[in-house]
């Protein structure tokens, strides 16, 4: 059994245009981008802070040492190569100082694991320790993002999907005209059409376009209809802001007074369970040619 | 309480003195007091107190509430004692940093976890902090603050308590134990790396003469629980979740050696007791890296996302049932396993029960792991093919990730989170929040090397179609109910849904996403009584004090405490 005390009805149309700002129809405030943090954004200024610089010049032939003699099986970034495992998620490394940690493995190798001896001095080890330990180290690594090309899809069969599904509300010579020039990114362009508030949590599906707001009718037990922007409801109040700017809250009690929320939304979110991938990106790949 | 135990108790110092832990208290069902993270060892979450029931819970008004100061003495946060005011409590401060990154705001003065509640004073904490509370009056009796060297501040999940003792995981790696009376430092011990970017905020566990201890990790490093000494801190036994040597079992689910040592399973959750069978167990986290797997090969990863019993004198593993093989959305299995015993197709068994935030809900024999039966809360969860024979999800690998985008439900936040259910005896429902939800998930990660920890992807939500209040029927593993909370959106301060709390008055208490604080019907879920306290943050509680049934809440850094109207 599904509990479901309100009623919801469809805006069916709404207007695509685009906001002064990206982030305006954002309520948190939140950038779409929000910079990578911790789990759950828990991080405190500086959760892992990086180690003291080390003498540049003791780095520099630090990596002159690395890149002759370990980046073959450890990669030249140290994130693994050939047989050699990832370093900078070595539970070793990262607990190495200043060569200490490290100096025993490369002095008598990995006879099991097939690393070889390395004849280095204390010095040397020390300056291969300061190069590994100046390259930062996170899960998340926004120097790693790179930008990929997420056209993949068939235009053509985009288009006749955006025939059968969107174009009773939307129409390429009307709201959608230049739609591609207005939005250049095809990742935002594709988020942008699947759910044009930004529909996503805590910021990170931030929205590039102006829509409709939600709206909600409120019929009291006297017959009396008050209609107004939604500000917010749960099971004990509706708090609508009217035509003329007030804010008005009404008690919720026993199904009383009746609450009928329009969600201009509704149909982008009735979708969602029924898209298929395929069909996403061909959707985009059409989109992405009404420049 | 088995007599075996006793000649345990004695050795404690002070045993009889007052305001302690009997630890005889934990194994008895949830009642008066709330000795551990879930009252009891059971994970049930279901109070024997009917004070409060549902013909007088529209009664129910507030007793006292009180705001937290988190931070170091002077550092901004205060407030207290001013112009005459009553002098604020003593803070007592340890440590091992300098105090420059302690905060007195954010995570670090939010309540998220457990409230003991033990001989009439309650024992909370945040992030570096903790405090002494009167259950009586709200009155802060003492602070405690660490001055911490870093780490992932997300949460704290609560205290653990023996005799006389509180023991408190910090973000930087040190499990602390402190004199329940005064608040003063007994001895602290380091329990990981914090440069190996451990961080820890699992609520410890004490069982016996162990204190079990969790944490977490999001770079690729190996996950343990470790058990130490409540007297010394001296280290017992420590259980590793994935393959850490040549010969170790579940090896074979692995590419190799160095990628189940770095294949995660992080326990960051506490998990129940079963005193009968002294097994643990316990929800283990996401395999890593977590999103570019190919590093972890095509295998199952054990003994990740995975319910797994752990003896508590051994550390050896009893059994497990794995809930997302090889797991692509750091869809961690660490939500609270939930003991209970029922009939079950007509023979009484002993039984676990966990929904987990991929979306599907299990039922286990508790004694072998045997799996009974599989169900799905969250209807919109498309990351599976089917289930196989013995209950598992079958990943379907084009929901992974993809460089053009793969929609897929639910977000990365999960069908439902950390945040504790329920089960009521009464209506042989177990209760959780969840929420139906679509996320585009994009690889970002080109290297066929993959990332580290929780990298290469990129998410965008797409959109909410609801969140909920859920029953689930144990027997079919179907929803019983849902109550849908009224213009979806998100949850108002949590990643996902709320903690909950069931009684013997026949009630359901939970925050909702609008900051309400409310009594439910468990039999529907119907509304009975509710609050509008701004944010719920905490899960709710209760205990009896002076014949006097209170409901405790945390919302953020308040402490409210509700009781009949009198």
């Amino acid at each position: 059994m599904l509990h479901g005390n309100h009623g919801r009805s469809s805006a069916a149309a709404f207007s695509l245009v685009l906001c002064g700002s990206l982030y305006a129809q954002n309520p948190a405030g939140i950038p779409a981008q929000a910079p990578a943090a911790g789990r759950g954004g828990g991080m405190i200024r500086s959760a892992y802070p990086p180690r003291p610089p080390a003498d540049p010049a003791a780095v520099e032939r630090g990596k002159g040492l690395y890149t002759v003699n370990c980046a073959f099986c450890h990669g030249s970034d140290a994130r693994g190569g050939e047989g050699g495992p990832n370093l900078l998620r070595s539970q070793l490394v990262l607990d190495d100082m200043k060569g200490e940690g490290i100096g025993p493995v490369v002095l008598n190798g990995r006879p099991d694991g097939g690393m070889p001896k390395f004849d280095f001095t204390a010095a040397q080890i020390s300056e291969i320790a300061a190069f590994l330990h100046g390259i930062p180290v996170g899960g998340r690594d926004a120097a790693r993002q790179t930008p990929i090309n997420v056209v993949v899809g068939d235009a053509y069969a985009g288009k006749t999907y955006f025939s059968a599904k969107c174009a009773s509300c939307h129409s390429v010579s009307g709201d959608l005209k230049g739609i591609a020039s207005r939005i250049d990114d095809p990742k935002t362009l594709q988020q942008t059409w699947m759910m044009p508030n930004g529909g996503g949590r805590g910021g990170r599906g931030a929205s590039t376009v102006n829509v409709p707001l939600t709206t909600v009718t409120v019929t009291l037990t006297s017959g009396q209809k008050m209609e107004g922007r939604l500000v917010r409801v749960d099971d004990f109040l509706v708090t609508l802001t009217d035509a003329e700017g007030r804010v008005r809250s009404f008690p919720r009690k026993g199904g009383q007074p009746q609450v009928v929320i329009h969600e201009p939304m509704q149909p982008h979110l009735d979708l969602l369970p029924v898209y298929t991938d395929k069909e996403i990106h061909d959707v985009t790949a059409y989109l992405v040619t009404l420049k | 309480m088995k007599l075996r135990n006793l000649s345990y108790l004695l050795a404690i110092p002070g045993f009889l003195q007052a305001q302690m832990l009997d630890p005889a208290q934990l194994v008895k069902p949830l009642s008066d007091s709330w000795p551990t993270y879930s009252g009891d060892y059971s994970g049930r979450r279901y109070s024997q107190l009917k004070q409060v029931d549902q013909s007088n819970v529209k009664n129910l008004s507030l007793a006292w509430s009180t705001r937290v100061t988190a931070g170091l003495p002077n550092a901004g946060g205060g407030g207290r004692g001013g112009f005459g005011g009553p002098a604020g409590p003593p803070t007592i401060v340890g440590g091992e940093g300098t105090g420059e990154l302690n905060e007195t705001s954010g995570r670090s003065s939010r309540i998220v976890g457990a409230v003991l509640m033990v001989d009439g004073i309650l024992y909370a904490s945040a992030p570096d902090n903790a405090w002494a509370v009167n259950a009586a009056d709200g009155r802060v009796l003492w602070h405690y603050v660490w001055k911490t060297k870093g780490g992932t501040h997300t949460g704290n999940r609560g205290m653990g308590m023996w005799g006389n003792w509180l023991y408190l995981e910090t973000p930087d790696d040190y499990l602390v134990c402190l004199d329940a009376a005064t608040g003063k430092e007994r001895w602290h011990k380091s329990i990981a790396s914090l440069s190996e970017q451990y961080f820890s905020t699992d609520a410890p566990i004490v069982v016996g003469g162990h204190v079990l201890v969790g944490t977490g990790d999001d770079l690729d490093e190996p996950a343990f629980l470790q058990s130490f000494d409540p007297e010394t801190g001296a280290l017992q036994w420590k259980w590793y979740a994935t393959p850490q040597q040549k010969g170790d079992p579940g090896l074979d689910t692995w590419a190799n050696l160095d990628a189940a040592k770095h294949g995660g399973g992080q326990m960051w959750i506490p998990g129940s007791y079963d005193p009968d069978t002294k097994l643990y167990i316990v929800g283990t986290g996401n395999p890593t890296p977590a999103y570019t797997s190919q590093t972890r090969g095509e295998g199952d990863n054990l003994y990740t996302c995975s319910l797994v019993a752990i003896n508590v004198d051994t550390g050896k593993l009893a059994w497990y049932y794995q809930t997302s093989p090889h797991d692509t959305h750091d869809w961690d299995s660490t939500q609270m396993p939930v003991l209970f015993d029922a009939q079950f197709e007509g023979r009484q068994r002993k039984l676990v029960m966990q929904a987990t935030r991929n979306g599907y809900f299990f039922v286990l024999d508790r004694l072998t792991g045997e799996h009974v039966v599989t169900g799905k809360f969250s209807p919109t969860v498309n990351w599976a093919k089917g289930i196989d024979k013995t209950g598992h999800p079958v990943r379907d690998p084009k929901k992974d990730f993809d460089i053009a985008g793969a929609l897929v439900s639910p977000t990365n936040a999960g069908a439902t989170n950390w945040m504790p259910p329920a089960y009521s005896p009464d209506t042989g429902l177990f209760y959780l929040t969840s929420e139906d939800s679509y996320s585009m998930y994009y690889l970002t990660e080109t290297d066929p090397r993959g990332a580290m920890g929780l990298g290469g992807k990129e998410e965008r939500g797409v959109g909410i179609l609801g969140t909920f209040l859920t029953a689930m029927d144990y027997k079919t593993g179907k929803v019983a109910w849902r109550h849908e909370y009224p213009g979806s959106g998100p949850w108002g301060g949590t990643n996902v849904g709320h903690g909950l709390l069931t009684t013997a008055g026949k009630l359901l208490f939970a925050g909702d996403p609008s900051g309400n604080f409310v009594a439910y019907d468990p039999a529907n879920g119907h509304p009975l009584w509710h609050t509008q306290l701004g944010e719920v943050s905490g899960s709710p509680e209760t205990y009896l004090l002076n014949g006097r049934q209170y409901v405790l809440i945390a919302a953020v850094d308040m402490l409210y405490a509700f009781a009949l109207y009198q």
